[in-house]
């Protein structure tokens, strides 16, 4: 089996982030660059076919400036075969839309069995582009899964919605989008780090693929930072403190 | 008035969501609303009386097999027809598991391109424009879509109100599914546990919410107590989720929910930036907790340094004393 795994490069939730203020574009500077958590957890659904299947080919696959080379570096650490980088400055600024037909123009020669990805970065929380890529390359989605199971051509999994879970099943090849609430991931480990150098990271641009053409396209009209919360009031409990608060809430009508 | 087509999502017992109400509201404020659903069987007269009442001008039902055992796809299919039939100026879909999935691939069936999590929507001269708040309420941004269809998906709870009320007069247009979009096939329903008498967490007015300073499980009951005496919903930290104290659904902060209700009370939380992205917005936070160091206390109204096991005891008290 051929998986593919997408993978993106945010900002570190850890610290503040920052848009740009010229354009409204995310600030790339402003903090740590890492592989997004639950791109993490999308490639220990795939690892974990490969535990059980040797067979298994997994390549990685993200757009995105240089520095995504590390992040791709990292997956590769972790056990991913070989990666693909889609690098073009034309791309910078890209929304949803020509993100996903971008990368759909990058699966198309891959031949993947299954192509996973997080249900949602942590930067845009869009939680568009799988489904969009689906939709380029005519597969079924199957979105939003706590649990998968991968193999003999299809792939079912438990999907959580706003009335209930889902049991839900798909014949192969499928798009995948893995929640928070999917397996953990492992951590790199020595022979992992020395391994990863050696494995094959092809470079496309914009040249290289077939992109659909997006008309439509989302743009950023205005942005503004709101200011920061202040701390208020704040107390040392000296057997007191619950009847301050009490008549503070009294006070301020919110009980 | 421009038509707006608004996907209304239905149960699989076949109950309008609670997204309904609020995206009729909106599309109401932009032009002509227009209920797209996919339903295995044709509307009840209930049903479609509920969305006229909502404010559908125009209830466009897809109706096929298929809508009842593929996820998401008879529903991208009923929105492709009706942008055909109707020339939208926009698409509104719930920010939920299954909107934006459907939002998605609807952008690319029209050559449209997606507005995500928006908490308004606004017209601007003849362009329909949404607000997104992101990065946990630190920034407001606007967009718009150029070149093609806008499809919005709605953060839930966000935009409320009714769009006409008192109305209820709808036309209902009826056409086949045929299922030409590939979908997963949903093989069994759990439902999801009995609804509690506990208010919704996205969009109550008050949370309580718990983190590791709570210690336990069975400690947590403390946090359930507070939610009971104040009418609240109860929220949670992520290491209280992952501690096993609270059911995930709970979550608030980065990757879980968002809140902004009137009142947000911390209990245990140290206030890990994480969390902050999902309740700084609140009106007032008020935070217990023992660490006088926590970070919870630069964004807390109101802070107290102390053990939550003696304070919100005496709060309680002191609240139903009131009550008497």
């Amino acid at each position: 089996m051929k998986i593919v795994v997408l993978i993106k490069q945010v900002p570190d939730t850890a610290e503040e982030r920052t848009l740009v203020s010229a354009t409204g574009w995310l600030d790339r500077e402003a903090a740590d660059n890492l592989v997004d958590e639950i791109n993490e957890r999308a490639l220990e659904v795939a690892l974990r076919v490969k535990d059980a299947d040797k067979s298994t080919e997994i390549v990685v696959l993200s757009m995105g400036p240089e520095e995504v080379t590390k992040g791709i570096r990292k997956a590769l650490s972790m056990g991913a075969d070989s990666g693909i980088h889609v690098l073009d400055g034309g791309l910078a600024g890209s929304d949803a839309a020509r993100t996903a037909a971008v990368l759909a123009a990058a699966l198309r020669s891959t031949n993947a069995d299954v192509i996973v990805a997080g249900n949602e970065s942590t930067d845009g929380r869009g939680g568009v582009v799988p489904a969009m890529i689906a939709e380029h390359l005519g597969l079924p989605l199957v979105g939003g899964l706590n649990a998968v199971e991968l193999g003999n051509g299809k792939v079912s999994g438990e999907r959580s919605g706003d009335s209930g879970s889902l049991q839900v099943t798909a014949q192969l090849p499928a798009v995948i989008t893995m929640t928070e609430r999917s397996a953990e991931a492992r951590f790199p480990n020595f022979k992992g780090i020395l391994t990863a150098k050696r494995k094959p990271v092809t470079t496309l641009s914009l040249s290289d693929l077939n992109v659909a053409a997006t008309p439509a396209h989302s743009v950023i009209l205005t942005h503004s930072e709101k200011p920061a919360r202040e701390a208020g009031r704040k107390i040392e409990d000296d057997g007191t403190a619950a009847t301050q608060l009490a008549g503070y809430l009294i006070e301020n009508r919110l009980v | 008035m421009a038509n707006i087509l608004t996907l209304i999502e239905l149960t699989h017992a076949g109950a309008v969501a609670a997204s309904a109400k609020g995206l009729l509201a909106a599309a109401a404020t932009l032009g002509t609303p227009i209920a797209v659903v996919a339903s295995e069987n044709e509307l009840s007269p209930e049903v479609a009386g509920q969305l006229g009442l909502a404010g559908a001008a125009v209830i466009y039902q897809g109706i096929g097999a298929q809508a009842g055992s593929v996820l998401t796809g008879p529903a991208v299919e009923a929105l492709e027809a009706a942008v055909a039939a109707y020339d939208p100026a926009a698409v509104l879909v719930a920010n939920s598991v299954d909107g934006r999935e459907v939002a998605a691939r609807l952008s690319v069936r029209v050559g449209g391109a997606t507005l995500n999590d928006a908490v308004s929507v606004r017209l601007d001269g003849g362009r329909i424009v949404s607000g997104h708040s992101i990065f946990g309420g630190a920034y407001d941004v606007e967009s718009a879509v150029e070149g093609g269809l806008p499809i919005i998906t709605v953060r839930q709870g966000a935009i409320d109100g009714v769009a006409n009320e008192g109305g209820g007069a709808v036309e209902l247009v009826t056409a086949a599914l045929r299922g030409t979009v590939p979908g997963a096939q949903v093989a069994a329903v759990n439902d999801a546990p009995a609804t509690s008498s506990r208010p919704e967490l996205r969009t109550a007015k008050t949370v309580v919410s718990g983190g590791r300073g709570l210690g336990s499980k069975e400690n947590f009951v403390l946090v359930e107590q507070l939610a009971d005496a104040l009418g609240a919903a109860i929220g949670a930290s992520r290491a209280a989720v992952d501690a096993g104290y609270v059911d995930q659904h709970a979550q608030v902060g980065q990757t879980g929910v968002s809140v902004s209700p009137q009142l947000y009370i911390a209990l245990g939380i140290s206030g890990a930036i994480q969390h902050r992205a999902g309740m700084q917005t609140a009106k007032t936070i008020v935070a217990i907790n023992k660490d006088g160091d926590s970070p919870i206390f630069d964004v807390a109204d109101f802070g107290i340094v102390g053990d939550v096991f003696k304070v919100v005891p005496q709060l309680i008290e002191a609240l139903a004393a009131r009550n008497n």
